[in-house]
């Protein structure tokens, strides 16, 4: 049995913004509703807010349960909470889910008050610059001004390194795990299989099978199967599943007859029952555009230059799909900004999906790295 | 000093440091290739205001290093340097790394690149006592080679005379070559009195 959080249970709450939000894409999004989970307590001037930003299938559900279900847990569980590494009895937390997800933020299967539809495939394409942009309007009404730090994994990393550049003076640190400064040709065609298996889905309708009362299931567990893959090492995979059977014998046929067909399917299943293809649609288009060097000719050096705040960067010896050498690529570029920068390369036999996890090293950097937070910012623990 | 066990130095309390600080020059760019735990940045940071940069591969060191508020950048010294540019720092530091590398003269070629000076230190395999032990057959395990012959990280052992002549073949300027001994600087005949060679070059 999972344990429960140390947190216990958690009441997100929706904010509703009336001003349009300006996108890149020249579109804008109107009056929309963003849904936040904060965790541990302000102080006075909101000096010890941490910003957390989701990767692709989280949320704004950092930490704690709900209705005292362990299978609830936040995403980050492990790394946020009382005596955490980032210890909620010291900072206040914010979860924020982003613009165009499906967990109760204005998104594709949100109405579009122009036509009383849901929006669908008519959802305006979101980036990483949008959704610190709306994170900055959350910020705003919750009285912080300048975060302690902006953290995030993978795609939130992304967000948390975009954090740094488009709003230096809010940002005093930024910790970036299990990133990278764009993705790889191989990133993007990994992010195109999965589109494409949703999107040639019968039951995709363009976008629109809201209307028809059915979801692209097979699509969206196809794209999960390839995604997962991606998350996993060679190692891991071949420790946990090898070659083994799932009923001792080979079937003969194409039904499932290894444990890691059984087991991909599963995650498939599971992941099509909760999740919203045109999402899937929108955040990988988020996580392919991403790409702060292409402004200045691809230069990241460039790119980085109006950051200010102390770096933290962390990435996963078995991570393939945001291989240490992106992470490695960032750092070089803060260096010849001369910006203050601590890196680990975590061993790790768990690929991407390692950032989730309580790497022991991992977790006592990110703890040492955030006790020095708060002793720079001098904050006091509330306990 | 002879000594039986293989516990390792407590480097925090290495009396180097303030011998290595003095030759630091104040609120200069200090980066310290296999910095440890970060004690001796963290003094050059408080005592010499230095803006300081540690590199160190051992994940229990790099996480003493975010305690102590030094940043640390985990790399390994044998990849090359790519990641800093030429002269980008005012000083390098190589405190007892040089020994625990295959690429010896490559790291040392690498910290003359990136910083306008450098300072290397090591222990001295032609102190007296090391020849001592050595001419009675044995290895010596001393307060600055602490290891036995089996478990010790060193890949090689070098003399302070044998530096001077790899210093000279990288085509270092060696300012100052002296030892340190029982935390004092020894120089008059360091390569036979002194237990730690400390050389302080800037790139040629």
């Amino acid at each position: 049995m999972a344990p429960l959080s140390d947190l216990g249970d958690q009441t997100p709450s929706r904010m509703a913004f009336d001003a349009p939000l300006p996108l890149q894409s020249g579109a804008s999004l109107r009056a929309y509703e963003l849904v936040v989970e904060t965790y541990g307590r302000p102080n006075a001037d909101a000096s010890n807010a941490v910003l957390v930003c989701h990767a692709l299938n989280a949320s704004h559900h950092v930490a704690g349960t709900y209705g005292g279900d362990a299978k609830t847990r936040g995403w980050w569980d492990n790394m946020v909470g009382p005596g955490k590494p980032v210890d909620t009895e010291r900072y206040f937390v914010v979860g924020i889910n982003n613009p165009g997800s499906c967990f109760g933020s204005t998104g594709p299967m949100s109405i579009d008050p122009a036509t009383g539809q849901p929006w669908g495939s008519r959802f305006p394409v979101v980036t990483v610059e949008d959704w610190v942009d709306a994170q900055a309007r959350v910020l705003d009404r919750l009285g912080i001004r300048r975060l302690a730090a902006v953290m995030g994994g993978s795609l939130g990393g992304m967000q948390a390194l975009c954090w740094a550049i488009r709003h230096p003076q809010r940002v005093a640190h930024c910790v970036a795990i299990a990133t990278a400064p764009n993705l790889s040709a191989q990133n993007i065609a990994f992010n195109e299989v999965a589109r494409r298996a949703i999107i040639t889905d019968p039951d995709f309708h363009g976008g629109d099978f809201y209307a028809h009362g059915v979801v692209p299931r097979q699509g969206l567990a196809m794209a999960r199967m390839v995604g997962h893959i991606t998350y996993l090492s060679d190692d891991a995979m071949a420790s946990k599943f090898g070659r083994n059977l799932r009923n001792g014998e080979l079937g003969y046929g194409f039904d499932v007859d290894f444990q890691i067909e059984s087991y991909l399917r599963h995650q498939g299943e599971k992941f099509s029952g909760v999740f919203d293809a045109n999402t899937y649609l929108l955040l990988t288009r988020a996580l392919d555009y991403f790409d702060p060097a292409a402004a200045h000719g691809g230069d990241l050096t460039a790119a980085l230059a109006p950051a200010t705040a102390r770096f933290l960067l962390a990435s996963f010896t078995t991570d393939w799909r945001f291989a240490p050498e992106r992470s490695r690529e960032i750092v070089r570029a803060l260096l010849a900004n001369r910006r203050e920068v601590s890196y680990a390369e975590i061993e790790s036999p768990h690929g991407h999906d390692a950032f989730l996890m309580d790497e022991p090293h991992y977790h006592d950097m990110v703890r040492a790295y955030f006790d020095r937070i708060a002793h720079d910012l001098k904050l006091e623990d509330a306990r | 000093m002879m000594s039986d066990t293989s516990q390792p130095r407590r480097v925090t309390h290495d009396p180097r440091h303030a011998i290595i600080a003095a030759r630091v020059p104040r609120g200069s760019r200090v980066l310290d290739l296999g910095c440890g735990d970060g004690a001796l940045l963290a003094h050059l940071r408080d005592a010499r205001g230095c803006s300081v940069q540690g590199v160190e591969i051992d994940p229990d060191k790099l996480v003493a290093c975010a305690r102590r508020d030094v940043d640390v950048l985990q790399l390994d010294l044998e990849q090359g340097l790519t990641m800093f540019a030429d002269a980008s720092f005012d000083v390098v530091l190589l405190i007892d790394s040089l020994p625990n590398l295959r690429h010896t003269e490559g790291a040392l070629r690498e910290a003359a690149r990136v910083g306008r000076s450098g300072i290397v230190s090591f222990a001295n395999f032609a102190y007296w006592r090391i020849r001592l032990r050595v001419a009675r057959g044995r290895l010596p395990v001393t307060d600055e080679l602490p290891y036995q012959w089996y478990d010790t990280p060193n890949l090689r052992v070098a003399t302070h005379a044998d530096f001077a002549g790899l210093a000279a073949t990288c085509g270092l300027r060696v300012h100052e070559a002296f030892g340190v001994h029982a935390g004092r600087e020894v120089h008059a005949w360091p390569n036979l009195r002194a237990s730690e060679a400390m050389f302080v070059f800037s790139a040629g």
